[in-house]
């Protein structure tokens, strides 16, 4: 696993989103092969949303030949309801971008048949070879996806009944009524994550420290589902520093040590571009500049 | 020309939908403004047509509800209306003006009915798809409670004005169904303190959210003044709505002109009866409205271009097809440059005229 310490929310936007455009761009994809990515919605990468479009409309990636599966998605909630993952999804990176509308997977709430939605979902993921690369967000409880703690690790796509903390944390974005907020969604499993070749995992903010401290400091458990990473051979946790602040000195800094080679993963990328990028390596990896093009 | 069932997506452009100036998108298909989010789950297809708008703003297209005839035809001369809905149609799309009524002022009786009924056909026979489609406003007099009742069940839109009403008879006719007033100040009894007549209906108790009033005001910076444009504007905002009362003259150049029987001089952008100082009437453009209101109110340009596109259209009750740029709507719209001179105006998604070519 690796960890990368950055210093706040919106250096990890850019990061991720960098990483993400590297990754497409190393691929080399085309029309018999895609890239196939993994997306969660939410506040946190928000940002890396809002990073991808601007580097997708300054040219610096395409998205034309990138088949996406999102995370997760509410039952029964309509498409067009601000708070679906549709209406995200759209709103916030699809529209800007383009992608294919084709190539989008989001799981369907209002299926009629909800258990053969979540078999269908799982299928097209490995028809289309499987995830190469899997972005998720957690909760403050250390859930993935909507992989609420409790949740088997080896758990598949399939439909979940909502607790009542999530409810409650929901409510705000329901007109602060529990009533109105889903009950029950569809999601990926820990499982089908797992499957991916790769699993980039941002967690920024004060509130979430504890989860981190949970998924990295203690053992695999099914009640920190994020934990579970701990075993797959390519885990990428992008954090803050207020996302550090229940880890160990000792952690921190033995990953912070080790955090110029993470940023190494970009210099390439960044080294051969433009003045902008140098000012952004200066302020995210101050120490990495003497690698850089002059 | 755009083919109707192609997908047009109008990239880089900024557009004005719920009263908000936002960046965004317009799709259209089959001449009507489609949401994409629907299209890009559902169909999974992106646009088969993609046009950039280089920046500028997209509006609903203005709706007229006062306009007398222009570029020398008078609406009202019997023999030749049909010639000038036609030609006064077209060059209303310079404007931005996608549809309006023309306004016939004769009264109620059996020639005007069959006048009406002519006019009407020519409409209906026309195969041009580019012209606005008509609305009449029937200038009346001596219209009673009882006829005023009359006519809202036939869906006609009763509006009060060219009258020396007083508030009570106002709110009497606003009972009876009554639902707009005629261009306000003009033409009826001044606003006084004791007896507010029709002017006093902007704030009349028995206004509800049922029983709305909107009404026509001329913002021609010569037949209101700005300090009355922005009381009306003040008190009853929603209710405001942008009209020209353009006569026969608006649209020639200046000099004198002989329309029907009168002289007409235009001077100074002014149009007085030929050899005199006496104004015979508003030559205004909607679009040069819209710039005068912005400027003696102070409103957003949000409000200013609604006033004459939402409102007007609420006022009709087709605020489902036109004066939104919402889903559904029909996509007749203009593109304005950071000056609100009009660009370009679109009926039904398609480019019928453009300021830069001749069509």
């Amino acid at each position: 696993m690796r960890l990368v310490i950055l210093e706040n929310a919106s250096t990890v936007a850019e990061w991720a989103a960098r990483y993400v455009m590297k990754r497409i761009n190393e691929y080399q994809a085309g029309p018999d092969k895609y890239f196939v990515l993994g997306l969660p919605t939410g506040s946190t990468p928000y940002g890396m949303y809002q990073k991808l479009i601007e580097f997708h409309k300054a040219g610096k990636v395409s998205f034309k030949y990138v088949k996406t599966f999102n995370m997760d998605e509410y039952v029964n909630l309509p498409r067009d309801h601000p708070e679906s993952y549709h209406y995200y999804m759209y709103n916030n990176f699809f529209k800007h971008i383009d992608i294919d509308p084709k190539n989008v997977h989001i799981l369907d709430g209002n299926a009629p048949d909800l258990v053969e939605e979540c078999n269908n979902y799982e299928r097209k993921i490995a028809e289309s070879g499987g995830i190469e690369l899997f972005i998720g967000g957690i909760g403050p409880d250390g859930h993935i996806a909507f992989n609420e703690p409790g949740s088997s690790l080896v758990s598949r796509t399939r439909v979940k009944t909502l607790a009542h903390d999530t409810l409650e944390a929901n409510a705000r974005f329901f007109g602060n009524d529990i009533s109105k907020v889903p009950k029950q969604a569809l999601t990926v499993g820990v499982g089908t994550v797992m499957d991916a070749k790769e699993v980039m995992i941002l967690i920024t903010g004060s509130h979430k420290a504890f989860a981190l401290y949970k998924a990295i400091e203690e053992g695999v458990n099914h009640m920190w589902t994020v934990s579970a990473f701990q075993q797959h051979p390519h885990t990428l946790i992008i954090c803050d520093e207020d996302a550090t602040l229940e880890l160990r000195v000792k952690t921190v800094k033995y990953f912070k040590a080790l955090s110029d080679d993470h940023s190494l993963i970009l210099t390439e990328l960044i080294g051969r571009t433009s003045t902008t990028d140098r000012a952004i390596t200066t302020a995210l990896f101050p120490s990495r500049l003497k690698f850089m093009n002059k | 020309m755009t083919n109707a069932s192609k997908l047009y997506q109008f990239i880089n452009c900024k557009i004005l939908r719920n009263h908000r100036i936002v960046k965004e998108d317009i799709w259209v298909r089959d001449g009507k403004i489609v949401n994409p989010e629907r299209i890009f789950y559902d169909e999974k297809i992106s646009a088969d047509v993609k046009i950039d708008c280089k920046g500028l703003l997209l509006a609903p297209g203005f709706i007229e509800l006062q306009i007398n005839g222009g570029y020398g035809y008078d609406f009202s001369f019997i023999e030749n209306t049909e010639a000038g809905i036609e030609l006064v149609s077209k060059k209303l799309l310079e404007h931005g003006v996608i549809a309006y009524c023309p306004t016939v002022g004769v009264l109620m009786g059996q020639p005007f009915l069959v006048h009406m009924w002519r006019v009407l056909l020519s409409i209906k026979k026309r195969k041009v798809p580019i012209l606005p489609t008509a609305f009449w406003i029937i200038k009346m007099a001596y219209l009673n409670w009882k006829g005023c009742m009359e006519l809202k069940k036939r869906n006609v839109i009763v509006s009060l004005g060219h009258s020396t009403a007083d508030l009570l008879e106002g709110e009497e006719a606003l009972e009876a169904g009554a639902s707009l007033i005629t261009h306000l100040f003009n033409a009826m009894l001044p606003f006084h303190h004791r007896d507010p007549g029709l002017v006093g209906l902007l704030a009349s108790d028995k206004i509800t959210q049922e029983k709305k009033i909107f009404f026509g005001i001329i913002p021609d910076g010569i037949h209101t003044h700005p300090a009355a444009l922005r009381i009306a504007y003040r008190v009853h905002p929603d209710g405001l709505i942008m009209v020209t009362d353009a006569i026969s003259a608006a649209g020639l150049n200046e000099g004198q002109h002989k329309i029907g029987q009168l002289d007409i001089e235009i001077r100074d952008n002014k149009a007085f009866i030929a050899g005199t100082n006496t104004l015979c009437g508003s030559i205004a453009t909607m679009s040069e409205c819209v710039r005068n209101f912005m400027k003696a109110t102070g409103c957003s340009p949000e409000y200013a271009l609604e006033s004459a596109s939402l409102h007007p259209a609420q006022a009709l009750g087709i605020e489902d097809q036109k004066g939104t740029l919402n889903f559904g709507a029909d996509a007749d719209f203009i593109m304005l440059d950071e000056t609100f001179e009009i660009v370009s105006t679109w009926i039904s998604g398609q480019l019928v005229y453009n300021r830069t070519t001749d069509l």
